[in-house]
């Protein structure tokens, strides 16, 4: 009888093993890598789980006007100031002087996987269909704040740029010399967007001027201040040691 | 040696096993979240919440709440009381990287186990048998007896697993039913790929901030319940009720 019953025991969680190894190791180039730590392998059942068991295309929260509240800025506050925290010390001179110039000069690199590559102007980026949206911003701190914000989505940029059929990820890199990327499904969410409105005023210097990026259904530090450059990718880019995953947090900041 | 009775002493294999499963996730669950509260020690009700904004409770166990040392507020509109901002340029204490991660590897694990349990449990019809309180037991006066002999030196020792106590009847369910089921809505609820998929999490709790501050609440009865279950456990024999949850009797 133990005999018997040992066998199809034993089967049973080497299958169970297996399968969840080829779950947790991230065995394709689509995945966040582990670099077999047990946190991230925790990181990414949650992005898997996510991907798997919530519907694609749910809106997160929009507020009423009433409901804007006071909103703290943490992180970097001004990236052409070498005093403050993540001064960038290739970018931050640069940003000094689009700074002075009101960003005049400042372009949004949007290439890689895309057929037309283009810097765009903020001035072409305001002319773009915007969407204004009352949502709530989730620090990953504990903390949250609700405001409005306006921009213009993220598909519609990626699209005029004529991003590749192949395309997966969205890199994007910021004048702090943050870096960091969304899935596709982020990517294209209809309230992911390049903001440069807050409140109804030009969004603030502390904020993230002249765009931030706004990506409702994850945590705010996805939500990057200061836009650079925006690079789409065929595959998973973790940014080695400037990255998220490297640096210890979660790539996938869902919750 | 017959192990399916509910009513001979000893604990079950599969009640050993998830006991000390949940134990050691309850554990990392209550360091870790300790750790993510240390990073912001303030709670509030509705949606909204932050070091500009009034909180219901600042728990003294940082210094990261430093509202004189943001700079640089500005309002967004002239109008009184209107929303603003501030910089806050210090660093403060913030382990959330691993600290996060940990927290819900070890969600998950409960989750898991505990499914596994309940399950198991109502399967087995171990938790309607042993755990649930019946009807007639509750009596005002039944309930005050079994208070008053767990105030009294412990006369007699018991035998370790069932039949259990009316209190240890009523927080085991509690424990089982009611507060770890919340604390999983609620840690829900703090998600916002999760409640842009079930908004309505939002509207029974009241809101993002509401919901993290009853997963405090939550967090808080769940310790309590550990003081007073090791206080039983060794009140009883320490070692004896050990030997019976791990090896069995």
């Amino acid at each position: 009888m133990q005999q018997q019953r040992r066998v199809p025991r034993r089967v049973f969680i080497k299958g169970l093993a297996s399968s969840a190894g080829v779950l947790l190791a991230g065995c394709t180039p689509t995945d966040p890598p582990t670099y077999g730590n047990v946190l991230r392998m925790g990181d990414l059942l949650t992005y898997k789980a996510h991907r798997l068991l919530l519907p694609a295309h749910s809106l997160a929260r929009e507020y009423d006007y009433s409901d804007i509240s006071s909103v703290p800025a943490i992180g970097t506050t001004n990236p052409a100031d070498p005093d403050k925290s993540f001064y960038s010390r290739e970018h931050g001179p640069v940003y000094e002087q689009l700074l002075a110039n009101r960003f005049a000069d400042w372009r949004l690199v949007v290439e890689g996987s895309v057929a037309r590559p283009h810097a765009f102007s903020l001035d072409e980026l305001q002319r773009m269909p915007s969407r204004t949206q009352i949502t709530r911003h989730t620090c990953e701190e504990g903390w949250s704040a609700i405001a409005q914000w306006t921009g213009v989505p993220l598909r519609a940029v990626l699209e005029a740029a004529g991003i590749r059929s192949s395309a997966r990820f969205v890199q994007y890199y910021a004048y702090d010399g943050w870096v960091d990327g969304i899935d596709m499904l982020d990517a294209l969410h209809p309230q992911t967007i390049l903001a440069y409105g807050m409140n109804g005023r030009d969004l603030p210097i502390s904020h993230g001027a002249p765009i931030r990026l706004r990506v409702e259904k994850q945590l705010g530090y996805k939500s990057m201040k200061f836009l650079m450059r925006i690079v789409v990718t065929d595959h998973f880019d973790d940014h080695g040691r400037r990255g998220l995953i490297q640096n210890g947090w979660s790539w996938y900041a869902g919750i | 040696m017959q192990r399916s009775s509910s009513h001979t002493r000893g604990h079950r294999r599969w009640v050993r096993i998830c006991h000390w499963l949940s134990a050691v996730a309850f554990l990392t669950l209550a360091v870790s979240g300790f750790l993510i509260l240390m990073v912001h020690p303030r709670l509030y009700l509705g949606h909204a919440g932050n070091d500009l904004m009034p909180a219901l409770l600042t728990l003294p166990i940082s210094n990261n709440y430093r509202p004189d040392e943001l700079h640089s507020r500005v309002t967004f509109t002239n109008v009184p009381g209107a929303p603003v901002t501030a910089e806050r340029n210090f660093h403060i204490f913030n382990q959330n990287g691993w600290a996060r991660s940990l927290h819900f590897l070890a969600a998950w694990i409960l989750v898991v186990v505990g499914a596994i349990y309940v399950a198991a449990g109502f399967v087995s019809r171990h938790i309607p048998a042993t755990l649930i309180p019946r009807g007639r037991e509750l009596a005002p006066r039944a309930l005050l007896q079994d208070l008053k002999n767990h105030l009294r030196p412990v006369a007699g020792a018991t035998g370790a697993g069932p039949p259990y106590g009316l209190l240890q009847k009523l927080a085991y369910t509690c424990v089982i039913l009611v507060i770890l089921p919340l604390m999983v809505a609620t840690g829900l609820t703090m998600s916002p790929a999760v409640t842009a998929s079930y908004p309505f999490l939002l509207d029974v709790f009241g809101g993002y901030q509401t919901a993290r501050t009853i997963h405090f609440f939550g967090f808080a009865a769940l310790g309590l319940f550990l003081l007073i279950h090791v206080a039983m456990v060794i009140a009883t024999g320490f070692g004896r009720q050990l030997r019976a949850m791990t090896l069995g009797n």
